[in-house]
């Protein structure tokens, strides 16, 4: 049992370094193969991280009537903050808006012009709000309209803003769809790519395979080297792939970053290093050992 | 030992062609340490006989038994057990092309469960018995036709089969070679090994002086004590 189960993995090897170029052929599709569920790994928690980089950025302002009590726009304050779907609220009054605005514009002398013929303070004092996902803004909108304190209201921008908002929903989610089926139609093709190079490997040692059997080989005798193949095939595809993403990851991380509101593709390798390279090589293991399987099945009829 | 009872075997091709008959109802029985010659023209049957004896194909109709056993009725798994009984020296040699020639034959030992020691042993020895140890490392194609019909017939003996099954073995070889191997299936013959040779030789069957079944068309015409080849 162990001499057969010793012979078995030396003749794998040696078979493997035998059909060097086939086996490499094998190797370069299945890194193909497996790079479609890493780069699915590392893309749907960089997509998430994204997502929630959005709409860090997206919130609506509470604009209150100019003769509106300071007292009465923080209990209105209070009241907002109570509300399950706002995760942040923000008072600013006007002097405040009046010095952020003068902050920001301070290098445009048309505006400041305009600003000191006034004379007067223009802002109106205002309340920050952030929901805890874009879809709440709708209704923290209809609460404030309905609220107790909507006549001290003069008005919320979410109307103005709801046409950004709701691009950026849509755009979101037509992103992951099309980023999953994407995935998944090109895994399904690499898949198939993988396959038919397994079989094509298998096809060129039928006459071997049925000589085996002549000579009174038991099936698992003559599968067994094709398994070690198989495994040998997915180990070092798996390995190659992992060295590849930790590349990418490590090279492009910068540049990803400033392009894509500082998601961090790095830390994403780093945090699922381990299940990464367990699920690359179970990918690869498993195509390899089970296309094997499956494509000598026919020639062990013998 | 062997017994062939009521064997057909017919090939369809596609539905417009007509079925061939390559065996037609054949019977005979091989008894142990008996040296039988198979003789009979191109398509005659011969090796189709050779293939039904090793399960390779199976009948249209009726039985091979080896022993007590009925050949088709074995299980995948019990098969091979039958095929480690028999050494085959195959028309067409099967040598494992992505073999070296030492390998071809060390595979079969490895089939069989034998120890390195005892291959490292015998291997050697078999190779030498056919004039092929200086060739041990050589892959089948860089052999030339007859040694590589003399590296089929180390493997078929490399594991002491009781029965030895020899197709057109001396097909490709030069008259002096072809005396060699018969020399050596005689001696195994004499070693009490069962031989079954299938030929179309009439050289080689007028000198072995023993049982010849004749074939013609998938049907036995005649089976002699002490043959002659007559067609």
């Amino acid at each position: 049992m162990l001499t057969s189960l010793k012979r078995i993995i030396k003749n794998g090897c040696k078979d493997f370094s035998r059909n060097l170029s086939l086996s490499l052929a094998t190797i370069f599709i299945m890194v193909i193969v497996i790079s479609f569920p890493t780069a699915l790994f590392i893309l749907n928690p960089a997509s998430k991280i994204l997502i929630s980089n959005i709409e860090k950025k997206v919130d609506i302002s509470v604009y209150f009537n100019e003769d509106a009590k300071k007292e009465d726009i923080l209990s209105a304050k209070e009241a907002i903050a109570k509300l399950p779907e706002v995760k942040e609220v923000v008072y600013l009054s006007k002097e405040e808006t009046m010095e952020k605005f003068v902050e920001r514009h301070k290098n445009d002398p048309v505006l400041m012009e305009s600003l000191a013929e006034l004379g007067e303070n223009p802002f109106l004092a205002s309340v920050n709000i952030k929901a805890k996902d874009l879809s709440q803004y709708e209704q923290i909108t209809k609460f404030l309209e309905n609220a107790p304190f909507a006549k001290i209201i003069k008005k919320v921008d979410y109307y103005e803003r709801k046409p950004i908002i709701e691009r950026i929903f849509s755009v979101i989610s037509k992103i992951n769809k099309i980023g999953i089926i994407l995935a998944v139609t090109a895994g399904i093709i690499a898949f198939l790519v993988a396959f038919s190079t397994i079989k094509t490997s298998i096809y060129s040692a039928r006459k071997e395979i049925e000589i085996m059997r002549l000579v009174g080989a038991s099936n698992w005798f003559i599968r067994g080297p094709f398994f070690v193949q198989g495994v040998i095939v997915g180990v070092i595809s798996a390995l190659i792939t992992f060295s590849l993403t930790f590349a990418f990851c490590f090279f492009l991380n910068s540049k990803i970053q400033s392009l894509f509101f500082g998601v961090d593709i790095f830390r994403i390798f780093l945090e699922n290093m381990g299940v990464l390279f367990l699920t690359q090589l179970g990918v690869g293991i498993g195509l390899g050992v089970i296309s094997s399987m499956i494509a000598i099945r026919k020639y062990l009829k013998v | 030992m062997i017994s062939i009872s009521g064997i057909t075997k017919v090939y369809y091709g596609s539905s417009k062609e007509e079925p061939i008959v390559a065996l037609d109802n054949v019977s005979f029985e091989i008894k142990k340490n008996e040296f039988v010659s198979i003789v009979g023209r191109s398509g005659a049957g011969k090796t189709t006989l050779l293939k039904l004896i090793i399960a390779e194909e199976e009948p249209t109709k009726g039985t091979i038994f080896l022993d007590k056993c009925d050949i088709f009725k074995l299980s995948r798994k019990n098969l091979p057990l039958l095929r480690r009984r028999f050494g085959v020296i195959f028309q067409d040699y099967k040598l494992f092309s992505s073999k070296t020639a030492y390998e071809n034959v060390a595979y079969v030992m490895e089939v069989m469960g034998a120890t390195d020691a005892q291959i490292a042993r015998d291997v050697p020895q078999v190779l030498e018995l056919v004039g092929l140890l200086d060739r041990a490392d050589n892959f089948p194609h860089e052999l030339s036709g007859g040694e590589k019909q003399r590296l089929a017939i180390a493997r078929a003996l490399i594991h002491r089969p009781d029965i030895i099954l020899a197709d057109e073995p001396t097909g490709n070889l030069d008259p002096y070679n072809t005396f060699e191997i018969i020399r050596l299936l005689k001696k195994l013959h004499e070693l009490g090994n069962t031989v079954i040779l299938s030929t179309h030789d009439k050289e080689v069957i007028n000198r072995l002086g023993e049982r010849v079944i004749t074939l013609e068309n998938g049907r036995v015409i005649r089976d002699e004590k002490r043959g002659k080849f007559i067609l």
